[in-house]
């Protein structure tokens, strides 16, 4: 364990940023700029920072590390934070993926930059202590102030409907949520704390387990996004700005899948195995129904959000499978999802910057013109596929095969589903990208300057690297994910055949 | 404790007695002072309203019961006397920039805030029914006549109009309900009645009714709320700032030692009626308040919906509700007193306004304000981490121990609808294009809303203070 407490410094940095942002005055062209600098530093910073844990933590336990605890709220709740294999990459994932956002964000927004760059800092905070809290209220605490940001970065700084997607994006998670906290809190009167890891071991009667595995389940699908109450992700991602949708699809909805991973397998696993097939079949729906949804889209950014509900289906499938291929590989394309779809959406951002359209048909021929975008944009498509070499491949083939081994039809149907992605996301590059250069307002476009090099480059070799060396985010976690199965395999007192070590063990 | 009857001990009473004394001294020298003295009169209130505070905390602790059991300081009545004699000075330290402007700055708006603060202070300690209706009636009566104070405005007038008429039949019904539980039990004293009660009778429950449907009416709660919207809108904004907070926490202080001193032993009486009620005051608070455009109507509104949720706190009937709902009156308090500060400073040169729209673009023109008074709105709709998040917490969790689970879910679900509205506002000032700026913010609004605003973003940090207090005063209600 650290002397000094490294997890809580890591995760309130960002607030250290706000302070100096909050301490700038006046709204020029300097005051942007030193806005600018700040954030990116506070990110770059906080990203060492994390990256420290890494180098400190110990894989070959599934204990929480770096535990913190201090009295809080009159005995209700502590203040008690600590992370393990499964939050870890999420968290890794988090502070990776803010200094992107802040330069993504560099000559795009223009208005109220100091506003912005506050907003962001201060979600990184939220989602940072998501990850890390150890107490079910810390927990929603971080979860829920998450909206506030959010809820200003897209109406504040996003496109013509922005309104209307902002409240839609609060008030379906704010409806989801409440009836998490008052499961929360009949948890509470049941165990006697709201500490995570003694509720893990506490074993709550199958009754409650019921009733609060679906008050969890409609915080955390609302969240995820599953089908049918995915419709407010299109409308947000939509709206919002490159970085916004950048979190929103690289982070915020990882949100859901930790859920489940932290509470409704190891809190409620005689409810989760009730529940399964109802998880199952809306993957299922999810993974089909949206990529056709997909493929009818006009609008580039709607697309990239129809196709990331279609792969969450997959992380839901491969939890709920509670195989240690499906729950290793649902953690696994949590974090590939998180960097792909962050990069497609960015890769949106550098083509809107320019023409200020994401209609699909506004583009075409653009390798003529931008030859290097044209390349990168390339791979994360593949990767959005599942090709065998990207990081999406090993999240996906994982998840199938921990399900295969449980529920055959189910992978079936999921694996139509990589048939139908590839539809939609090849429909797409060449709509975009191939095709004679005709368009008058096309002729002038510049290929990527060197900022654009510098957020989408480490992507791309992040994405490839995942794709054929994934072992140090499957070994991460593989400890953590075992000891979840174990526990889950003796609540349920299933003869479930313990894992296959394929793949997640090297 | 002195129960006999020969002089009875008036150290518990100070607090009150301060008031009045000092209250009848200031009208003397508004009286012969006239106009030149409001000034005067007006910083003197709020002094005697602290010291009137430092009293309640000074005297000794524990629980002290005068008059023959009528009047009972614990740590309950403690508590919530310290909030309602914050919230009256504040209400009055708000109303000066108002009432100067509008060339209403009189000694008797300070006087009868001093004199219905006594009330409420009669009010939380009463121990029996007729300090009750004392202190009731003295809170109320100041109330009707402040409500009217803007005499040459015919909606104040109309508002202070509406307001005793409707408050005299409430009054009315309380009354009915006290004699009717007099004639059943043969005793006002509460616990008196609480032995009496537990043999059952209907007639008892029925003077619990209308006994409750009076209390109801002070506190605003739905089916007893059509006075809100009308009296919030037509009567000044520093009047409507105070008839939001301290009357509201001394309302709900006697609601509570009612429900659970008096009639502890026929629970399942009342908390089928304070379920019904709050879930209707929640409901309505939420609906009703989308289609407001009128910021002093909205509050209005929102008022109901709140005091739904405190009563979903006392539904449960337990230590941990009580204790939830003096957090939620706290927190309520502080959150309203912040909005409101915010409200009196909605000015430009042409005078006050009042429509929601009129914010818009506020985060440009003055975005600390925009700011603070964002963050209020926010925790006006329970998003954590701000202190409105734990107030409904609090509640909700007593709710949930005492197996209320329609009621807690019906609660978060029109929290929800809730939140809608005041997301509304918030998009006004953050999402729209600015209109012209309001007058610089006047002095004593700043301080009540950066205490406002400072206790509402930091309150989770260090809450234990809260807490324990209303931890203790829930404590010696049982």
């Amino acid at each position: 364990m650290a002397s000094w407490p490294i997890l809580s410094v890591t995760t309130f940095l960002p607030l250290v940023g706000v302070l100096f942002l909050m301490a700038l005055r006046g709204d020029d062209e300097a005051a942007k700029r030193n806005a600018r600098w700040v954030a990116l530093w506070t990110t770059l910073v906080t990203f060492a920072l994390s990256l420290m844990l890494v180098w400190r933590f110990d894989p070959s336990t599934a204990d929480f590390q770096f535990v913190e605890k201090a009295r809080w709220l009159g005995g209700y709740a502590s203040y008690h934070m600590g992370v393990d294999g499964i939050s870890l990459p999420l968290i890794i994932l988090t502070t990776a993926i803010m200094p992107f956002c802040i330069i993504a964000s560099w000559e795009s927004v223009q208005k109220r930059v100091k506003e912005y760059m506050i907003a962001f800092l201060v979600l990184e905070t939220l989602m940072i202590g998501t990850f890390s809290a150890l107490d079910l209220v810390l927990f929603y605490l971080f979860f829920e102030a998450g909206l506030i940001p959010m809820f200003l970065i897209i109406g504040i700084w996003g496109g013509t409907r922005r309104v209307y997607a902002s409240f839609k994006f609060f008030l379906y998670t704010l409806a989801g949520s409440v009836l998490m906290l008052l499961a929360i809190m009949a948890m509470y009167w049941n165990a006697g704390t709201t500490d995570i890891p003694a509720l893990m071991k506490h074993g709550f009667p199958h009754g409650l387990q019921t009733w609060a595995w679906l008050a969890f389940f409609a915080s955390f699908a609302v969240k995820m996004p599953m089908w049918p109450v995915h419709t407010w992700l299109p409308d947000a991602h939509v709206e919002a700005p490159t970085a916004g949708s950048v979190i929103l699809a690289a982070i915020l909805l990882k949100m859901g899948g930790y859920g489940f991973l932290r509470f409704s397998l190891p809190m409620f696993p005689l409810a989760s195995a009730d529940f399964a097939p109802l998880v199952f079949a809306l993957s299922v729906v999810a993974i089909i129904y949206t990529s056709l949804v997909a493929l009818m889209q006009e609008d580039i950014k709607k697309l990239i959000a129809y196709s990331s509900v279609a792969h969450m289906g997959f992380v839901t499938m491969g939890i709920f499978a509670v195989t240690s291929q499906g729950v290793g590989g649902g953690i696994f394309q949590m974090v590939s999802h998180g960097i792909v779809s962050g990069a497609l959406f960015l890769c949106v951002g550098v083509v809107y910057d320019r023409m200020h359209t994401r209609e699909i048909a506004a583009y075409g021929g653009l390798v003529e013109r931008m030859p290097l975008y044209a390349a990168a944009f390339m791979v994360f498509t593949m990767a959005n596929v599942g090709l065998p070499g990207t990081s999406g491949f090993v999240g996906e083939f994982l998840t199938l095969i921990g399900t295969f081994k449980i529920n055959i039809p189910v992978a079936t149907l999921a694996t139509l589903g990589v048939i139908l992605s590839a539809a939609y996301a090849l429909w797409l590059y060449r709509k975009v990208i191939f095709g004679k250069l005709e368009k008058p307002s096309l002729i002038n476009i510049q290929d990527l300057n060197y900022r654009e090099i510098v957020v989408l480059a480490p992507l791309v070799v992040l994405t490839i690297l995942f794709g054929v060396y994934p072992k140090p985010v499957l070994d991460m976690s593989s400890v953590s994910v075992e000891a979840l199965i174990a526990n889950y395999n003796q609540a349920v007192g299933g003869k479930k055949t313990a894992a296959i070590q394929f793949l997640v063990r090297d | 404790m002195t129960a006999s009857a020969q002089i009875p001990d008036l150290l518990p009473v100070l607090p009150e007695i301060v008031l009045i004394v000092g209250a009848l001294a200031l009208l003397m020298v508004g009286a012969y002072g006239g106009e030149r003295s409001s000034p005067l009169v007006n910083v003197a209130s709020i002094m005697l309203l602290a010291a009137a505070a430092a009293i309640v905390t000074w005297l000794p602790s524990g629980k002290l019961v005068t008059f023959g059991g009528s009047f009972v300081l614990d740590d309950f009545a403690r508590f919530l006397k310290v909030l309602a004699l914050g919230g009256s000075a504040a209400a009055i330290l708000m109303s000066l920039d108002y009432f100067r402007r509008e060339k209403i700055l009189k000694f008797e708006y300070p006087v009868l805030i001093l004199l219905a603060t006594a009330g409420m202070g009669m009010l939380v300690s009463a121990g029996d029914l007729i300090a009750l209706y004392l202190g009731l009636e003295l809170m109320s009566l100041s109330l009707y006549v402040i409500a009217a104070f803007n005499r040459d405005s015919a909606k104040s007038t109309e508002a202070g109009l509406k307001y005793f008429v409707l408050g005299a039949l409430s009054s009315g019904m309380l009354l009915y309900g006290c004699s009717l539980i007099y004639g059943y039990t043969g005793t006002i004293a509460f616990p008196g009645i609480a032995q009496a009660a537990a043999q059952g009778g209907l007639g008892v429950t029925f003077g619990l009714v209308f006994l409750l449907a009076g209390l109801c009416f002070k506190v605003s709660a739905v089916p007893f709320h059509m006075w809100t919207p009308d009296v919030y809108e037509g009567a000044p904004t520093p009047v409507t700032a105070f008839f939001a907070s301290a009357p509201k926490v001394a309302a709900m202080a006697i609601f509570m030692r009612v429900a659970i001193s008096a009639f502890p032993t026929i629970l399942v009486q009342w908390q089928q009626i304070l379920v019904f009620v709050a879930i209707a005051s929640m409901a309505l608070g939420s609906f009703a308040a989308i289609g407001q455009r009128n910021i002093k109507r909205l509050m209005a509104y929102s008022s109901i919906g709140h005091m739904g949720f405190a009563l979903v706190g006392l539904a449960a009937g337990t230590q941990a509700g009580v204790q939830g709902v003096l957090v939620y009156i706290s927190i309520y308090l502080l959150m309203t007193l912040g909005t409101f500060a915010c409200i009196l400073s909605m000015k430009r040169p042409g005078g006050m306004v009042e429509d929601i729209s009129d914010l818009a673009g506020l985060s440009r023109t003055s975005p600390t304000m925009a700011f603070l008074l964002a963050m209020l709105l926010f925790s006006l709709a329970g998003i954590p981490p701000l202190a409105g998040f734990f107030a409904k917490f609090y509640v909700f969790i007593a709710a949930i121990n005492a197996g209320l689970y329609a009621l807690a879910v019906i609660g978060v679900l029109t929290s929800v609808v809730g939140a809608y509205y005041y997301l509304m506002i918030v998009k006004i000032m953050y999402f729209d294009e600015p209109q012209r700026s309001f007058d610089p913010m006047p002095r004593e609004q700043v301080v009540v809303l950066a205490v406002a605003g400072l206790f509402n973003l930091l309150f989770f940090a260090y809450p234990a203070p809260l807490l324990d207090a209303a931890t203790a005063a829930a404590k010696s209600l049982f």
